[in-house]
């Protein structure tokens, strides 16, 4: 089964910013908890995907209402918590997927596990 | 009740006989089909198909696996006939249910001549049947849905039955079911016991925890409808016996069904014949049930000789050290005021502190026992806490400090969520007539 393991920060836009550039400039970037959690998890045959997102204050939003499309600028909801990043996994069942979200290095971080679904009409088209 | 015992005990008996049967199928399916509510529509077929048959051609020789069978090529039935609606079934399981849909074997009703995946079915009881536990009492699920499940899955009552014990509208509790079933279902929690001993330790603390809490719903409130909270009681104990009996090497297992047994022993004389509640201090303890203490004490001796202590254990061992006195005075009040500071230990709360503080106020004098409960008091944290008030005015009236006492007394009946307690405690302590 595949799950999503969202990863979710209180950390504000300022705060993110200076973290990922510091990432970027680091002295060696073969080393580092998140390098090793991303190592693991393709070791052991499980990622299937992983993004880094930008903090949701730059997010746009695009509403479609009444066959119109409104274009705001700001995320769908303003929460304390902000969607920054996610892994996508393929492993047999819930616990193993807890485990992994139980493995992420962030402290603070809140990591929301979401089954996918499967066998639905539109998923036929990413295997054609 | 009194006019038939016998039949009485005897209908209670074969109602129980029915529920594990149905319980029995319900997990064996459930771990092959991977979804509670195939497994539940399959199982009331095969019920059903039993009533039609068994009385035309009589009882078969193992009924469990003649229900387990017939179940299982309901299943089948379902799905051949519902095709793409079964798409939440893990892919493997429907493979294996379409392979034996070909084999042999005759229509439900008949006789089954199980073939080697319905004989695997029929060995695996005892692994279902824990493996159904498990998922039910999944820490991914509200606490009150894994109440809700298993005690529809585990211990076979109905929805009205349950709604009725929990007190919530019945279509509520069946709502609450149907989700929990889905999130079971959509988001791959299995019907296993976990392999690794840190996830078996984790899941087996939420599991117990569910039992207790199904104890003291029925223990901790028995006002109003006191027969249907009796009923509670006596299920958190049939599911203690379960897991123990499945379980037997589990120390704190154990030791959660001993300490249910010791308390229930006293459930006679919790309660006057007008209904107030009656302290231990003032119970008839010839009312208290002998063999259940007996049992009780069996089962944590064997707890014990695990030599893997918990707190279910220690709080059973204390119990235990109540039903063996001959009085409130003459219990052995300084063990029990050490096991609490055991407990304390294993488990820091401030509620215990509350319960060591009355021990040591027993054992020591009131004023080492007012000094226990002092920081628990400045703390704050259970300011809206009934026997932390109760034990204070229970301290200060032994300390001979009654004006105090009684302002203790007032906030203790204030804060007490049960209408009998706090009549009680009004009419004994602050209003005496």
């Amino acid at each position: 089964m595949k799950y999503a393991l969202l990863i979710y920060s209180p950390t504000t836009a300022d705060d993110y910013s200076a973290t990922h550039e510091a990432a970027r400039n680091a002295g060696d970037p073969t080393r580092g908890p998140w390098v090793d959690y991303t190592r693991a998890a393709r070791d052991a045959g499980v990622l299937v995907a992983a993004e880094q997102l930008t903090h949701s204050e730059t997010a746009t939003s695009v509403r479609l209402r009444d066959g119109d499309h409104l274009v705001t600028d700001g995320p769908f909801m303003e929460t304390k918590e902000h969607l920054l990043g996610f892994y996508l996994v393929d492993v047999d069942d819930l616990d193993t997927a807890l485990d992994w979200a139980r493995r992420m290095p962030g402290e603070g971080l809140t990591i929301e596990v979401r089954a996918a679904l499967t066998g639905l009409p539109w998923q036929r088209i990413l295997t054609e | 009740m009194a006019a038939d015992p016998d039949g009485v005990a005897g209908a209670a008996r074969l109602e129980r006989a029915f529920r594990e049967e149905w319980a029995a199928v319900v997990a064996t399916l459930a771990r092959r089909l991977g979804d509670l509510q195939a497994a539940e529509d399959a199982a009331a077929e095969a019920f059903a198909a039993a009533s039609a048959s068994w009385a035309r051609d009589g009882v078969p020789p193992n009924p469990g696996g003649w229900l387990t069978v017939t179940a299982w090529r309901k299943a089948v039935d379902a799905h051949r006939a519902g095709g793409a609606r079964s798409t939440s079934v893990d892919p493997q399981v429907l493979g294996e249910v379409a392979a034996l849909g070909n084999g042999p074997g005759g229509a439900a009703g008949t006789v089954p001549a199980p073939d080697t995946a319905e004989a695997d079915m029929t060995e695996t009881l005892g692994d279902d049947r824990l493996g159904l536990i498990f998922a039910c009492c999944h820490p991914a699920l509200a606490v009150e849905s894994r109440v809700a499940l298993t005690l529809r899955f585990v211990a076979g009552l109905t929805t009205r039955e349950i709604a009725t014990a929990l007190i919530v509208p019945e279509t509520t509790l069946a709502q609450r079911l149907v989700r929990a079933k889905r999130k079971i279902r959509e988001t791959g929690i299995r019907f296993t016991v976990p392999t690794s001993p840190a996830h078996l330790a984790e899941r087996l603390r939420s599991v117990r925890t569910v039992v207790y809490l199904v104890f003291n719903e029925g223990f901790a409130s028995s006002s109003g409808a006191a027969l249907t909270r009796d009923d509670l009681c006596d299920e958190a104990i049939w599911l203690g016996r379960l897991l123990h009996r499945l379980m037997p090497g589990d120390a704190e297992t154990a030791g959660l069904l001993a300490l249910m047994l010791l308390h229930s022993s006293r459930r006679a004389a919790r309660l006057a014949a007008d209904g107030r509640p009656v302290p231990l201090a003032e119970q008839d303890r010839s009312a208290w049930n002998d063999a259940l203490i007996a049992e009780g004490t069996a089962v944590l001796d064997e707890a014990l000789a695990l030599r893997s202590p918990g707190s279910y254990q220690m709080q059973a061992a204390i119990a235990a050290l109540h039903a063996a006195a001959g009085s409130f005075e003459a219990t052995d009040w300084p063990q029990i005021a050490l096991l609490y500071g055991t407990l304390a230990r294993l488990d820091p709360s401030p509620v215990i502190e509350v319960n060591r503080a009355v021990a040591v106020g027993m054992a020591d004098g009131p004023l080492a026992g007012l000094a226990v409960l002092t920081p628990v008091l400045a703390s704050g944290a259970l300011s809206d806490y009934g026997p932390l008030h109760a034990a204070h005015g229970f301290l200060l009236d032994k300390a001979g400090d009654s004006e105090r006492a009684r302002g203790a007394w007032a906030r203790a009946a204030e804060a007490a969520g049960n209408e009998a307690v706090r009549d009680e405690l009004l009419r004994r302590h602050v209003d005496p007539l």
